[in-house]
């Protein structure tokens, strides 16, 4: 029933918030001189217009958006200020590219899982960097791992025209993934694979790690007050950040490893368009509820598939989704004002 | 031993003075925006807010300034620059300060904003293939006799005006801070506020004016992106370089003038690599190279940062 009503009123919160939003790029696009209406349409028809459209650009946008959402979500519920998701999941595309070279011949029983692993072990070794930078010097993690965002963007620039670059070394990406390491694929004639439901079996993990369980209650402790979980509940804190830096990196790893072996099946520069940075619209706006994070990333899924639509049928450009993004983060921080407790005070 | 070294714009011979005043050249270039974007944010943190957002102030500026400069020439594109960074930091304010929103959740989403209206704004004002455009740049004044210098002559004194003001600014900073009652308002805000409560202090007053200084010289440093170095507007051209600033504040300790020379240091990291790409030194990819300022910068928060106000670290 908690669980129930805390959906109902997150619901609520959302379509409330967005409309607000929308409402204002309504406004932006009236200001830039753009027709609303056809653009508007055309977004709605890219994000739901059609089974592909639904299947093919919403959903599968929703997979990486939701997996770095609990990334984040995670962090921030240990009052962990990763920004760092964006060059976690890069990482994690890389290693699940770089270690695709020694599984040809392997069942994708085997195959997809170890690619998997190793973008989420990848992932959370980089997240771990800015960990050990916080908890040893005192680094504030929201600088390192913006800092190892880009670090992790030349680093790839750097693969993909060296190590790893495809074997006529003209285009600077990697060789594509044999057909038979392909995620599965759901939906015949559609992008829709099997990632959106491990997605949605990480989250309910997600969700009930931090529920029911005593490392996940320390976590919760340490974000909420880190003084008291010290003196009061003789928690290590430095110990429980450091579980919660590695997590949110291996959630945000295993984004990149599964958009590869799900979408892109190659590493390339621009591999991604920005979803961990997206991320922290769907963490904050899903309250941080692992739960809630999957209908906030439907949505942030649906809202990208629609810009793209938007920018192809009425010349809006795309980058505005951004704006839209930034506009319902800071929406949620005036909301959330108002509220007894800054997370989710219902469910978990 | 002689061969031609390109650094920038300028094309020299190689002696090893030659080398060190063309480096030394490229390094105050380079370090002008940061200078500008750290200053700023030195004087916000010491007011106890950390504006993650100045990145937004940066890209707002530098289109502002594309835009205004093709109207009213170069002094027209610095105004409009600050105007637009300073605007953006209102809207920082009015999260971070006005409703107490937290400050870093506030300044990612203000980043955003801002990169993505600028985006916007430059797809649908010069099409979405991005035509060449350019702007007029801020011609480069030699100051008479001392630019003759060796070495450091043209690096310091053949330069443009906005780097000039730095000169000015820097020091008058230092000053302000530590000399002037309003300095001292400043400084109690962020470590005492309390205190400085107690001696009539309207706190959020002080951090909405640091926050706006800081915005509007973030918008400086857009602008001189455009305007005295790249000559053009680029989608995302600040480059992470708002939150190198903030680096660069912790390295300079919170002071103006340490900031200024924090600044210098991260402009000769920039223009080294520059350097070392021009000698063709391909055993090295350059992706580290360019990587190289923000494995600096984590380095010397490494160092530093427990060292650091109370407030701030």
């Amino acid at each position: 029933m908690t669980a129930l009503r805390a959906f109902a009123a997150t619901t609520v919160r959302v379509v409330v918030l967005l409309a607000i939003a929308l409402a204002m790029l309504a406004a932006l696009l009236i200001a830039t001189g753009h027709d609303v209406v056809p653009a508007l349409s055309a977004m709605v028809r890219g994000a739901f217009g059609s089974y592909y459209a639904i299947t093919s650009a919403t959903i599968v946008r929703m997979v990486p958006l939701a997996l770095a959402g609990l990334a984040v979500s995670v962090a921030f519920r240990a009052g962990i200020l990763n920004i760092g998701a964006e060059g976690q999941l890069l990482v994690g595309a890389a290693a699940a590219t770089a270690i695709s070279g020694t599984l040809v011949g392997v069942p994708w029983s085997i195959g997809i899982p170890v690619m998997l692993l190793a973008g989420a072990i990848a992932g959370g070794a980089w997240a771990a960097i800015a960990g050990a930078l916080r908890l040893r010097f005192g680094v504030l993690e929201v600088i390192s791992t913006i800092m190892l965002n880009f670090v992790a963007q030349y680093l790839t620039g750097w693969l993909v025209r060296g190590p790893l670059q495809e074997p006529t070394q003209v285009n600077p990406q990697s060789a594509t993934l044999v057909p038979e390491l392909h995620m599965p694929v759901l939906l015949e004639g559609t992008r829709l694979h099997a990632g959106v439901l491990l997605v949605v079996v990480v989250a309910i993990g997600v969700w009930w790690w931090l529920r029911s369980t005593a490392s996940g209650f320390r976590l919760r402790a340490v974000g909420a007050t880190p003084t008291a979980a010290a003196s009061a509940g003789g928690i290590d804190v430095p110990r429980t950040m450091f579980g919660a830096f590695l997590v949110s990196g291996l959630l945000a790893g295993l984004a990149g490893s599964v958009e590869y072996t799900g979408i892109t099946y190659a590493l390339y520069e621009n591999f991604s368009p920005g979803y961990g940075y997206t991320a922290i619209a769907v963490a904050l706006l899903a309250r941080l509820h692992p739960l809630g994070v999957l209908a906030t990333a439907l949505l942030f899924g649906a809202l990208q598939a629609g810009a793209n639509a938007m920018q192809r049928d009425a010349g809006v450009p795309s980058v505005v989704v951004s704006v839209v993004e930034a506009l319902l983060i800071l929406l949620v921080m005036a909301a959330d004002r108002w509220r007894p407790s800054r997370a989710d005070e219902t469910g978990t | 031993m002689m061969q031609e070294v390109t650094i920038g714009v300028s094309t020299v011979d190689v002696g090893a003075l030659a080398v060190g005043a063309a480096l030394l050249e490229a390094t105050v270039r380079t370090a002008t925006p940061l200078a500008y974007a750290a200053l700023g944010e030195s004087v916000s943190e010491r007011a106890g807010v950390i504006n993650i957002g100045l990145e937004g102030s940066i890209i707002a500026g530098a289109l502002s300034a594309t835009i205004a400069a093709g109207a009213m020439g170069v002094g027209g594109g610095f105004a409009a620059g600050a105007a637009a960074g300073l605007l953006v930091a209102a809207l920082f304010a009015l999260f971070a300060v006005g409703l107490r929103a937290d400050q870093i959740i506030t300044g990612t989403a203000i980043t955003l904003f801002a990169l993505g209206l600028t985006g916007t704004v430059y797809r649908t004002v010069y099409g979405s293939g991005g035509v060449a455009l350019t702007t007029p740049t801020a011609a480069t004044h030699a100051l008479p006799i001392i630019s003759t210098l060796p070495l450091i002559g043209r690096a310091f004194f053949a330069q443009p005006l906005v780097t000039y003001a730095l000169y000015v600014i820097a020091p008058l900073l230092a000053w302000w801070m530590q000399r002037t009652h309003a300095g001292l308002a400043l400084r109690a805000v962020g470590e005492y506020p309390e205190a400085a409560i107690a001696a009539g202090i309207s706190p959020r007053r002080t951090q909405l004016l640091a926050v706006l200084f800081a915005g509007a010289m973030a918008g400086l440093a857009g602008a001189t992106l455009v305007l005295a170095q790249a000559g053009t507007f680029v989608e995302g051209m600040s480059a992470g370089r708002g939150f190198i600033a903030i680096a660069i504040v912790v390295l300079g300790r919170w002071r103006p003038l340490g900031v200024a020379a924090a600044a210098l240091l991260f402009g000769a990291a920039t223009s080294l690599q520059t350097l070392f790409q021009s000698m063709g030194w391909t055993g090295i990819p350059y992706q580290l190279f360019l990587a190289a300022p923000y494995l600096l910068t984590l380095l010397v928060l490494a160092i530093t940062a427990k060292r650091g106000p109370r407030r701030l670290v």
